[in-house]
């Protein structure tokens, strides 16, 4: 056959791994045309809306909802009585807690789900709510973690026996009847005795505040029960559709070939979409109820007020060097609030999620972690915001303990980091609280960084300012700010990472059609990652088809094959693991069927971008396309017709994606002020796919790291009131606050991923919170200052230079 | 639940003429009366921007306004600015430049853009930033937002100057 495009073109024509593909998600959202859960609209459908309790912690004497019934439209109005007799009155939690459906006797949270209102829209909805009468009892009110292990107030009844013990909780004894567990890594008793005799010790306190993922499009569904099929039907914003579709068939008892769970187009998830709430189980009890599909959607108070808050940890943290700055050990303690119950999502087998990451990038030859959670009034939760399971906090801890530690040892960040980094050559590295780091190389990207910014000269400007500043001449300091980061994502190797009970692998699903397109479809789902785009682009380089012409679906759990979904970045590390070995049994077909067609034997072709090769006989040749024909209409002895492939991957281990963050900061003294003059990041997440996508997702998880290192936060006033439940008060910036940032990249592939991809998009926010918050307290580092809390807003801004005596 | 009033609405050059609580917010109207559901909601509050319209040539967002306040209003939408066959150079500069992601703030966003760009045809970066700062976007940082709005603007100039 005659060949008239060169190589190089066929390889273009592809558009398969490391080309800037543009988006083929784009067409319909810029027009207006995605199809988000509130855009659903069924015949007859009904809207659900909950009555929430105003108090933090209350019995619940009574529920009137005679006069709610009586407004027009409003149908049903259910309580946990009405969810009882199902026994969906509570429900379990991806930790191994349960959790009220709807409040059983008593409330543990400001805007905890009360009663579920059921009408025709949702204006009545609203009006029906106003109606429904609840005699609360106020009960004392506990905010904090640590005055609530002292507490003789017992948040949670249910989880004390009759004769006042405390039973074992799912992760091990129970120390008071507000405590959760104990999770303990790394050896205690050396990481004692090894700082008891260092040179040089730190110990410093430091609280992460909590917060929320809040993404644009807040949480949502759509029940609807066929009773004529006795099929159930869930759309929603469900990060792990079938995960979803087990649970729910678990917890009503609807046999799971009768569910169908539908993920549509998810307007952002960022961790706050991957866990069961209230609002999916009361509009699917509804809709059975009624016999008609209910939509629920939460509004943005709610959001904020009730699914899925993150962090909350309060950590202290002790780290011991010798004189030269070499690091000896590390122990962290973390008392974790994981409010009313403890609904955190993550692997079962880690109620504290990866935060024994804490030995970050650095070569820590003894360390010991222990993490005490606690129930208080607050929300549930304990989402991995933009991040893999606690690795945030982990990070923040480790980037704020060598700040410390270089203030202590008065020697620069950057170079007591690169002391005692892990070296390139010590990879497989193993941490000493038990991660197998696959792959690094520290060294070269931070000298890359640290190059690109001109570090030195930044010290020195630096260094003149302070003089300026002391001698008046400024009233302006300016921050350097560092971190280097260790990811730990792609959860996850089955035989330690599961999701009540059900194993972290992933799965692709390819069918070839006769004219040589394709269809893929996945376990996972987008929120706006772009896997349409980029799962086609690695499929394109396996199977020698354009991406062009590979459509992929997610997010239907009739058609999609069986997957744990997308959070903690694991979709490229594990579903994309899986596309890649799909693909090969696609291609170990595909290259049979050219031996037959091209009449040699299956190891005389071989693959070559879009086609098989006689090997040595390049003008001999199968293209793709033909092969796939062939497949359909060809008697080829010995093999089926057709050209289909599964592949379930569990990854042998997770990735260690890494990077090197330089954040320059003005503050102004007097307003508090900071300015951003300049943001680098480089990153390395292994084999780049798509390099705008990867950009984009580094412009992105940056910006959800100022936010939260520059203001964003829920907080609670003492009797459990929010006082961030809008976005007035819950910083979401805009783009005037917003700086450029200077993209950059290393590639250390990961040598067990079969294309040595690692995840990219929660690194930027990962490694982007230590590095904003480093540059403020830098700023204030010459005049004293080892350490405040985040979020740094102007308030608190102008309130540490406040205390450090700088005005005046 | 008070009287309905009758309302008369144009939308994307639709003439629409209903009966609605003076109550309902526009973006309801939009959405769930007249199942145009580009338009977003993201916050109810007037924060986001999700929601942004064009009424009577300003940009408004939907979810700060009574349907009754629009009476007798042209509106225009996402839907009314381009589609399949007349893109219009914003929803081909976002498209080509990576200024989206999730596409939720995304019609908010460009809708919006259209007015900013017909005010001041010559924005600087500065402009842009200031100009979008009432809609927000969770995913992208904005960076390409604001490449994608200065690219366009390029675009429209060009054309302009050449059918001059
Ligand atoms: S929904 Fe209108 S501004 Fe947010
Ligand atoms: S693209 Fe997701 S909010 Fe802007």
């Amino acid at each position: 056959m005659k060949d008239d495009v060169t190589r190089e073109e066929r390889v273009d024509n592809l558009k398969g791994l490391g080309c800037s593909r543009k988006r083929v998600e784009d067409a319909r959202f810029t027009q207006g045309k995605g199809n988000y859960v509130d855009d659903i609209k069924l015949d007859g459908m009904l809207f659900g809306d909950f009555v929430r309790s105003p108090y933090a912690h209350a019995r619940i004497k009574s529920i009137d909802a005679s006069a709610a019934l009586e407004v027009p439209g409003v149908l049903a109005v259910l309580t946990a009585d009405d969810l009882r007799p199902l026994g969906l009155h509570w429900m379990p939690t991806l930790a191994g807690d349960k959790q009220m459906v709807l409040a059983d006797g008593k409330v543990l949270f400001q805007g905890q789900e009360v009663a579920f209102v059921v009408a025709e829209d949702r204006y009545a909805a609203a009006d029906g709510i106003e109606l429904v009468e609840v005699d609360y009892e106020e009960l004392p009110v506990i905010v904090d973690p640590f005055a609530s292990l002292k507490s003789d107030v017992i948040l949670r009844e249910d989880l004390v026996a009759e004769d006042g013990s405390i039973p074992a909780g799912a992760h091990g004894p129970r120390k008071h009847p507000n405590h959760i567990f104990t999770w303990e890594a790394g050896d205690k008793d050396p990481t004692a005795e090894v700082i008891a005799n260092a040179d040089v010790v730190v110990t410093e306190s430091m609280y992460y505040h909590r917060t929320h993922p809040c993404p644009l499009e807040t949480c949502g569904c759509v029940a609807s029960m066929d009773k004529v099929n006795g099929k159930l039907t869930l759309w929603g914003t469900f990060q792990a559709p079938h995960a979803i579709r087990t649970v729910v068939s678990l917890i009503s008892g609807i046999e799971e070939h009768n569910i169908r769970v539908i993920s549509p187009d998810i307007g952002g998830g960022f961790g706050n979409k991957v866990g069961a709430y209230p609002g999916y189980v009361c509009s699917v009890v509804a809709s059975i109820v009624t016999g008609k599909p209910v939509k629920w959607i939460e509004d943005r108070m709610d959001n904020l007020m009730t699914t899925a808050f993150a962090r909350d940890y309060h950590m202290t943290g002790k780290i011991s060097a010798t004189k030269e700055g070499k690091i000896t050990g590390l122990q962290c303690h973390v008392t974790a609030d994981h409010g009313g119950f403890d609904a955190c999502a993550d692997p079962t087998k880690f109620p504290a999620g990866f935060m024994n990451i804490c030995t970050g990038s650095y070569d820590i030859p003894t360390a010991y972690l222990e993490v005490d959670g606690v129930y208080t009034n607050k929300a549930p939760g304990g989402v991995s915001y933009r991040c893999s399971f606690r690795v945030t906090e982990a990070v923040y801890f480790i980037e704020r303990m060598i700040e410390v530690l270089a203030i202590e040892l008065d020697m620069d960040a950057a170079e007591l980091r690169r002391i005692n980094f892990i070296k390139k050559e010590q990879f497989p590295y193993t941490a000493a609280l038990g991660w197998e780091y696959d792959s690094g190389d520290y060294h070269t990207a931070w000298d890359k960084a640290l190059e690109a910014v001109d570090y030195e000269g930044l010290r020195a400007e630096q260094a003149q300012r302070v003089e300026d500043f002391k001698a008046g001449k400024t009233r302006s300091l300016m921050g350097i700010g560092l971190s280097f980061f260790t990811e730990i994502v792609g959860a996850g190797p089955v035989k330690n990472c599961d999701i009540l009970g059900l194993g972290m692998f992933d799965s692709c699903e390819i069918r070839i059609h006769p004219t040589g397109s394709a269809i893929a479809r996945l376990g996972t789902i987008s929120q706006g990652q772009g896997h349409a785009t980029t799962f086609a682009q690695i499929l394109a380089s396996e199977i020698g088809l354009s991406a062009d012409s590979i459509t992929i679906e997610e997010g239907d759990t009739d058609t999609a094959p069986y997957g744990l979904g997308t959070y903690g970045s694991r979709s490229t590390p594990v579903a994309g693991a899986a596309t890649a070995m799909a693909g090969r049994k696609i291609r170990a077909k595909a290259q049979m069927i050219a031996a037959y067609l091209l009449e040699v034997h299956d190891d005389d072709v071989e693959f070559d971008v879009d086609r098989f090769v006689v090997k040595g006989a390049p003008e001999r040749f199968k293209t793709m396309k033909e092969i796939a024909f062939a497949a359909y209409n060809q008697a080829i002895p010995g093999l089926e017709p057709g050209l289909e492939a599964v592949s379930y991957y569990d990854p042998p281990n997770m990735t260690y994606p890494f990077g090197a963050y330089i954040c320059v900061m003005d503050i102004d003294v007097d307003t508090g002020v900071p300015e951003i003059r300049r943001f680098y990041a480089l990153d390395d997440c292994g084999t780049r796919i798509n390099p705008m996508i990867i950009e984009g997702q580094v412009h992105g998880g940056l910006t959800e790291a100022l936010a939260v290192a520059l203001g964003q936060e829920i907080a609670y006033d003492d009797m459990g009131n929010v006082k961030t439940g809008t976005l007035m008060d819950f910083f979401l910036p805009t783009a005037w606050e917003v700086p450029n940032y200077e993209t950059d990249y290393t590639v250390t592939p990961s040598p067990h991923h079969p294309i040595g991809a690692k995840g990219v998009g929660e690194s930027p926010h990962v490694g982007g919170v230590p590095c904003f918050s480093n540059a403020v307290q830098d700023a204030f580092r010459p005049f004293g200052n080892r350490h405040t809390n985040m979020p740094h807003d102007h308030w608190r801004i102008w309130q540490t230079a406040n205390k450090l005596g700088l005005h005046g | 639940m008070s009287k309905k009033m009758h309302i008369k609405l144009n939308v994307n050059g639709k003439a629409e003429e209903f009966l609605a609580e003076p109550r309902e917010l526009l973006i309801y109207t939009l959405r769930e009366r007249l199942n145009i559901t580009g338009p977003h909601i993201g916050c109810e509050t007037s924060h986001c921007g999700a929601c942004t319209v064009t009424i009577n040539g300003k940009s408004v967002k939907a979810c700060t306004m009574f349907v009754a306040q629009a009476d007798g209003a042209e509106i225009t939408t996402i839907e009314g600015i381009g589609g399949p066959d007349d893109l219009h150079p914003l929803q081909t500069a976002f498209k080509e430049l990576h200024g989206l992601q999730c596409g939720y703030c995304t019609p908010g966003m460009i809708t919006r853009a259209t007015k900013l760009l017909e005010e001041n045809p010559n924005p600087t970066e500065e402009d842009i930033r200031f100009g979008m700062a009432g809609n927000l976007c969770r995913c992208t940082g904005y960076q390409n937002i604001v490449k994608s709005i200065q690219a366009a603007a390029a675009e429209m100039n060009a054309a302009k100057e050449a059918a001059e």
